[in-house]
């Protein structure tokens, strides 16, 4: 599983943050970091999670 | 009991999340989803901000699944159709032009319906927003350059219309009956903030008046106020909040008071499920019975009640949790907020309009609100979420500032 977050949308909500923060982070310069590109297929509920609560769509699961 | 067909009314983003969750939990049978609109199901929130001044494209709104495309859900669809009746009973949902849409599991999302200034029908530019195609409307209607919008009503909806219409260089009317912008949403404090930022960007703010008159022969021409001012406008929008969709459940035998009244899981009868905007249900994190109409709610809740319908009853206790973009600021809430709760700037600056406030209601932290500073409120969400008194939460914000 790959994680893409489209930057042009991202508006550093910090849903993604709450939902999977092993993945995201949102720092206090309010811009968005990946932690991980590639988690592991563990966290796939929680990076799921994180696409659906974004209220930018920004981001997108590969594979 | 064995779910095999589903029905959800309401084609909105409950009632689609509830699919989604219902097929990524399993449910191999049919579900059937019925909408109002003749669209497949889309986002509000750029309603009244992106659509509304031409930055994006009405198709861009769409929504899409985490993973996949919306066709893998094998949605039976209805669009364009409306229910007009439940029969509890014998588990049937009525449509308008009399299919009978039998059931075993219903998902109740049909949202909420703007309210409407009495006598306004039957004038030309006059305008509620609330669907795709109002937010079309609205938007030819300020392409058209009109020399005045009033905006009446300055919940989010209004005030995120009066930012988008200033923004496209419109002269703006800002109307609101109570003493602050987004009161109910943010209490008279911080609301005064939001007042200011609408002034600060040119709106003419009219606060704590009422409107006694909508005027025009075929077009509005002009508003009066109850304090005796009157402004010529060619454009009002109306942002005087919603109700919820509840009149086809009349006589169903549902309980149904400011919404469909569900349990703590989000059940409103056996077999019944409600979420979004429409449902009212016992939030036991807040010991309040809420009905919330944020984006993020209808999200979680319809997920929640897909949950709940296959037998994972367990009590819905989010921290809700919205966001409005006015100009270039960006207003966060994590919790609730209320008129008598206490208020604390914790970080940053008011006049800078920049920083984050607490709300503490009986010696508890229950709300967290951010002007443009989106880490710092889901950072200190997570102390509502442990249930953090008041004061350990001003402790830990001033140990951090």
């Amino acid at each position: 599983m790959r994680v893409v977050v489209d930057y042009d949308l991202c508006e550093s909500n910090a849903l993604c943050m709450v939902a999977a923060p092993e993945v995201f982070e949102v720092r206090d310069d309010d811009f968005l970091y990946v932690l991980q590109d590639e988690p592991g297929e563990e966290l796939r509920g929680k990076v799921e999670e994180a696409v659906r609560r974004c209220p930018k769509q920004a981001i997108t699961i590969e594979g | 009991m064995q779910l095999e067909r589903v029905v959800i009314v309401g084609a909105s983003l409950a009632g689609f999340r509830a699919a989604e969750e219902l097929r990524t939990r399993g449910h191999t049978g049919t579900i059937t989803i019925v909408g109002d609109e003749p669209h497949r199901p889309y986002d509000r929130p750029p309603l009244s901000k992106q659509v509304l001044t031409g930055a994006k494209p009405p198709e861009s709104t769409e929504l899409h699944l985490a993973l996949g495309s919306v066709d893998d859900l094998g949605l039976d669809w209805r669009l364009g159709e409306s229910a007009t009746g439940l029969d509890l009973a014998g588990r049937t949902v009525l449509l308008g032009g009399g299919e009978r849409l039998p059931y075993d599991g219903l998902v109740i999302a049909t949202g909420a319906s703007p309210r409407r200034l009495p006598g306004t029908d039957h004038l030309d530019g006059v305008h509620t927003l609330r669907s795709l195609d109002d937010s079309m409307a609205i938007r030819a209607a300020l392409a058209a350059g009109p020399r005045r919008v009033a905006v009446v009503g300055a919940g989010f909806i209004g005030a995120e219309v009066a930012a988008s219409a200033r923004s496209l260089g419109l002269e703006v009317s800002l109307i609101e009956a109570l003493p602050v912008p987004l009161e109910r949403g943010l209490g008279p404090q911080m609301g005064a903030v939001v007042a200011d930022l609408h002034r600060h960007h040119g709106v003419d703010v009219h606060l704590a008046v009422g409107v006694v008159l909508i005027e025009g022969g075929d077009r509005v021409e002009r508003i009066r106020l109850t304090d005796g001012s009157v402004l010529d406008v060619d454009l009002v929008v109306i942002g005087i909040g919603v109700s919820p969709n509840t009149e086809w459940l009349e006589g169903s035998g549902l309980t149904l008071d400011n919404g469909v009244v569900c349990d703590a899981s989000c059940r409103a009868a056996p077999a019944v499920v409600a979420a979004g905007d429409v449902a009212r249900w016992p939030n036991e994190r807040f010991d309040e019975v809420m009905r919330v109409e944020h984006w993020d709610n209808a999200i979680a809740m319809g997920g929640h009640a897909a949950r709940t319908l296959l037998g994972d009853a367990i009590p819905y206790t989010p921290v809700p949790w919205f966001w409005s973009d006015q100009y270039d600021r960006k207003i966060q809430l994590a919790g609730r907020a209320a008129a008598d709760d206490v208020v604390e700037i914790v970080s940053g600056s008011v006049e800078e309009r920049r920083f984050v406030a607490f709300y503490g209601r009986e010696g508890r932290l229950v709300g967290v609100l951010g002007m443009s500073q989106p880490a710092k409120v889901m950072r200190w969400r997570r102390l509502i979420e442990e249930g953090a008194s008041w004061e350990a939460a001003l402790a830990m914000a001033a140990a951090t500032a």
